[in-house]
């Protein structure tokens, strides 16, 4: 089989992806979704809060997910659900599965990658103690409350303030469980101030800075942890152990970009991002493989995913109709003092358009600090920040105009008090 | 009636199961969890010993090098995945080099093939990550590595087959001793039968007091283990061993033979048979002593930690018994019990002869188990004549390791056959990879659910009482229906 353009993932990013290739005039594509629908991950986001930015309203996970599926209807891109990508190679050889048609081997001339992310498990953290049933990751508890019917638990305890974990706060507390506290290891949430209030704060859980959960207790099902406070260097002080009653800890502890297929290809990926290292359109180190959305970067807002699928749909697109630019001045982009790094990590000139978004996260807490953007000598954007937190992206947009006056071929993204 | 209740289905309970089910007599194994292997036997460092470390004339020492001869017949028939990859006892010093030229000597009296003790430089070759320390090791080409869980269920599995009699959630209560057998009074029914094998891990003592045997108690010793990712699986090729001290083989580090890697256990005695809680104290204590043999795994690729009870007791050798009449005690079972276990249930088996039962060879016995079809093993080719034959084989659930549906159904449907989310992770690995079963979790639950006949509700994640759900969000919604993809 042939294609075009193969998009692994249909979610919010491979939709976008897919609607914005078409547009851009690439006919034969392909959209491959392991779930047996599309949607991605938005379908058991049944919370508000989605489409400010793009649609100007607030939506749920599935009227945001829903907008693009009908667009892709509407469009009458081909997709193929319940099909399990099990290879790529660099040379766009793509292997799937599924139950109707075996397996599948396609040879695409572009392909873009969006398999999204996975979270972060309670082996990744080595919490002591035994391993009884009651002990979910806050995704899996929000497929089993929102999408199958079934409530986790009465007694709750979170670990971890990810938007995730405070937004199943709530959901749990709405559906009668009882969620004791949320407990953050951090000196500071991970998760954006908004949903702290409205999931949290507006509905009186406690929010445990600085502390972690040492030891879970339980035979067959948790029968209850025992929490501390942490010092700076984020051991738990003894003194401080505590033991909560609870059945059930959620853990929201993290979202790690999933890129077993990328790896299989031989794709860069970025040490600190966890997903591959792109260019300005979203290409990564193998040529004519794209990848956006949380394969990418874990984002807060799926707007920002949008916005970075419509640019890789177009470079997908670009590339396949070869108008892509070829050579040209190449920009890599660097994070430092205090900016943990930078998406995208190359900026082709030729291939910008007017402008060109980086985005950005912080390591720490910082209060008035200005963001700057540099090529190590000359600052060409600056901007006063009131504060900035690690679980807020930033983003910078750049004027094509003024990175062409750049002196070296590197940008540095700083901030500076 | 039956001619002989073997209780307790670890690997030891499922071998004599197994072993027996060659004969023309009826035989019940019996197990107070819902799954085949739930005590000793799922949690250790599931190592095939060579047979060196066991003091020369111990129950121990014979039974280990007898049984390692015999895994690879015994893994050949029963499709079990078993690796001999030799082991190596890591000297760190020049002291240590004499204990592992004593470990030489007694390997050598118990009679280990292939025994070499290496230098520095052999062992760079065959370790090239092992710590700049090392001085030289203790070369045992014999040991290997298996899947101690999936062995016990193989051996159980083939002896349902050849017609044991599989009783799980069956907890013995008491045994009532009478002239020419026994009557066990269990949470279930009554069983009787002529003859007991006592092969009950941490709880051998409890069953040997029911049968009035001389005094022994089982202390438990726990082992804490940290399991990391594949991805650190290829940083050894051996399993790596420190010298050994009074309280055990010390702290192990190796690839599994799934392919991860492996590191543990710490030797902690336990008041509570039960207690397999891992500890702050004892986790950090066994990533320090592993990086003392090779420091290059990342913390962060760790995917789960757990700990396991070894049955141990203070004589120090396994026992194995009669403590009346018709009755054999497989005791005290700890380290190298997995390695040993073929050899005790022959041992056993013998003891039973002695005391009168008949083994009269059936004459379709069939040793032969075949391991469930596995597509992440299998070629394009033979996924898609797989897929032919059942397209359930072409829906992926767990895409960390690549299990699909058609998998877990049959493992569900095969004797002893799984009923536990956990249950199908051992059989299948679905939610043992690096997401642990974040994704394929629900799937899972709904295809128990729907291949057992039970409601969700009633899933449990490994116990009783391990239940995953405390009630429904909505009373009149019907999962199955068709509504929940409305």
């Amino acid at each position: 089989m042939h294609r075009d353009l193969v998009i692994i993932g249909g979610g919010p990013a491979g939709l976008a992806a897919a609607i914005k290739a078409r547009e851009e005039g690439i006919d034969d594509i392909l959209v491959i979704e392991r779930d047996i629908e599309l949607g991605g991950i938005l379908k058991q986001c049944i919370h508000n809060g989605f489409g400010l930015h793009i649609f100007g309203e607030q939506l749920t996970g599935p009227e945001y997910a829903q907008k693009f599926i009908d667009k892709l209807l509407e469009l009458g891109i081909e997709y193929k659900c319940d099909t399990m990508v099990l290879n790529i190679t660099d040379n766009k050889k793509v292997t799937a599965v599924n139950t109707k048609d075996g397996v599948i081997e396609i040879q695409a001339k572009a392909i873009i990658l969006s398999m999204g992310c996975r979270e972060r498990p309670r082996g990744a953290l080595n919490i002591p103690g035994s391993r009884p049933a009651g002990i979910f990751t806050a995704g899996t508890a929000q497929r089993f409350v929102n999408m199958e019917g079934y409530k986790i638990g009465e007694k709750i305890v979170i670990l971890g303030s990810g938007d995730i974990g405070l937004i199943m706060a709530r959901r749990l507390t709405l559906e009668g469980s009882q969620v004791k506290m949320v407990l953050e290891i951090m000196p500071y949430s991970s998760g954006l101030k908004r949903n702290i209030m409205q999931c949290l704060d507006d509905f009186g859980i406690p929010l445990l800075l600085n502390h972690t959960v040492v030891k879970i207790h339980g035979k067959e099902r948790v029968g209850g942890v025992t929490i501390a406070k942490v010092d700076a260097n984020r051991k738990p002080i003894p003194e401080t152990f505590r033991y909560v009653e609870c059945d059930t800890l959620l853990l929201s502890v993290g979202l790690i970009p999933e890129n077993e297929l990328s790896k299989n290809a031989g794709i860069v990926l970025d040490k600190v991002t966890g997903g591959p290292r792109v260019n300005e359109s979203m290409e990564t180190s193998v040529e004519g493989i794209f990848a956006c959305g949380n394969v990418v970067q874990v984002h807060d807002l799926v707007d920002n995913v949008t916005k970075e699928s419509y640019l890789a749909g177009l470079g997908a697109a670009k590339y396949i109709k070869g108008t892509a630019g070829n050579g040209g001045r190449e920009i890599e982009t660097y994070g430092r003092n205090g900016v943990r790094y930078v998406v995208p990590q190359k900026i082709r000139l030729d291939d910008m358009g007017d402008e060109v978004n980086l985005f950005l996260r912080v390591d720490n807490i910082y209060k008035d600090v200005y963001l700057s953007v540099s090529d190590g000598g000359k600052t060409i954007y600056k901007v006063k920040k009131r504060i900035v937190a690690p679980g807020e992206m930033e983003s910078v947009r750049l004027k094509k105009d003024s990175i062409l006056n750049m002196e070296n071929d590197k940008l540095f993204v700083e901030l500076i008090r | 009636m039956f001619d002989v209740a073997i209780i307790g289905a670890g690997a030891v309970g499922a071998f004599v199961a197994r072993d027996l089910s060659r004969y023309r007599i009826n035989v019940v194994l019996i197990d107070k969890e819902l799954e085949v292997s739930e005590g000793t036997t799922k949690a250790n460092s599931a190592i095939i010993h060579a047979g060196y470390d066991c003091v020369p004339g111990t129950l121990k020492a014979k039974l280990n090098v007898q049984g390692n001869k015999m895994f690879d017949r015994i893994c050949d028939e029963l499709d079990v995945p078993f690796k001999r990859i030799g082991s190596l006892v890591i000297a760190l010093s020049k002291e240590q080099l004499d204990i592992i030229n004593e470990l030489y000597e007694r390997g050598r009296a118990n009679g280990v093939p292939g025994l070499e003790v290496i230098g520095r430089e052999r062992l760079k070759e065959l370790e090239p990550n092992v710590n700049e320390d090392a001085t030289g090791a203790l070369y045992a080409k014999t040991a290997g590595i298996i899947s101690p869980y999936e062995l016990a269920l193989a051996c159980a599995e083939n002896a349902v087959t050849n017609g044991v009699t599989l009783k799980l959630d069956t907890e013995v209560k008491d045994i009532e001793i009478k002239k020419g057998g026994f009557i066990i009074k269990t949470s279930r029914e009554d069983i009787e039968t002529r003859y007991i094998v006592n092969a009950t891990g941490l709880f051998a003592d409890v069953i040997n007091r029911m049968l009035k045997g001389d005094e022994f108690s089982i202390n438990p010793r726990k082992g804490e283990y940290c399991l990391f990712d594949k991805n650190d699986g290829h940083l050894v090729n051996h399993v790596l061993f420190q010298v050994p001290t009074p309280r055990g083989k010390g702290v192990l580090v190796t690839p599994t033979v799934h392919g991860n890697l492996l590191i543990g256990p710490n030797s902690v005695n336990v008041d509570i048979k039960e207690d397999v809680s891992t500890t702050g104290n004892g986790l950090e204590y066994i990533v320090n002593c592993a990086r003392k043999t090779m420091n290059k795994f990342s913390m962060r690729d760790v995917i789960t930690s757990f700990a396991g009870l070894r049955a141990s007791t203070s004589g120090g050798d396994f026992i194995i018994n009669v403590p009346v009449q018709g009755a054999v005690n497989a005791a005290a079972i700890d380290s190298p019990g997995l390695s040993s276990s073929p050899a005790i249930s022959e041992m056993v088996v013998q003891m039973l002869k002695e005391q009168g039962l008949k083994l009269i060879e059936k004459d379709y016995y069939n040793p032969v188990r075949k391991r469930q079809i596995r597509f992440a093993d299998m070629s394009d080719s033979e996924r898609e004549k797989a897929i032919e034959k059942n397209p359930l084989y072409g829906r992926v659930i767990c895409r960390c390791e690549t299990v699909t549906e058609g998998e877990i159904v049959d493992a569900i449907k095969r004797p002893a056959g799984a009923r536990t989310v956990d249950g199908v992770k051992r059989r299948l690995r679905a939610g043992m990879g690096r997401c642990q079963g974040g994704f394929c979790m629900p799937k899972v639950v709904e295809i128990l659910s729907r291949e057992l006949g039970i409601p969700y509700m009633d899933i449990v994640k490994d116990k009783k009482g391990g239940y995953l759900f405390t009630g429904r969000i909505k009373d009149n919604y019907t999962k199955g229906d068709g509504d929940a993809n409305a």
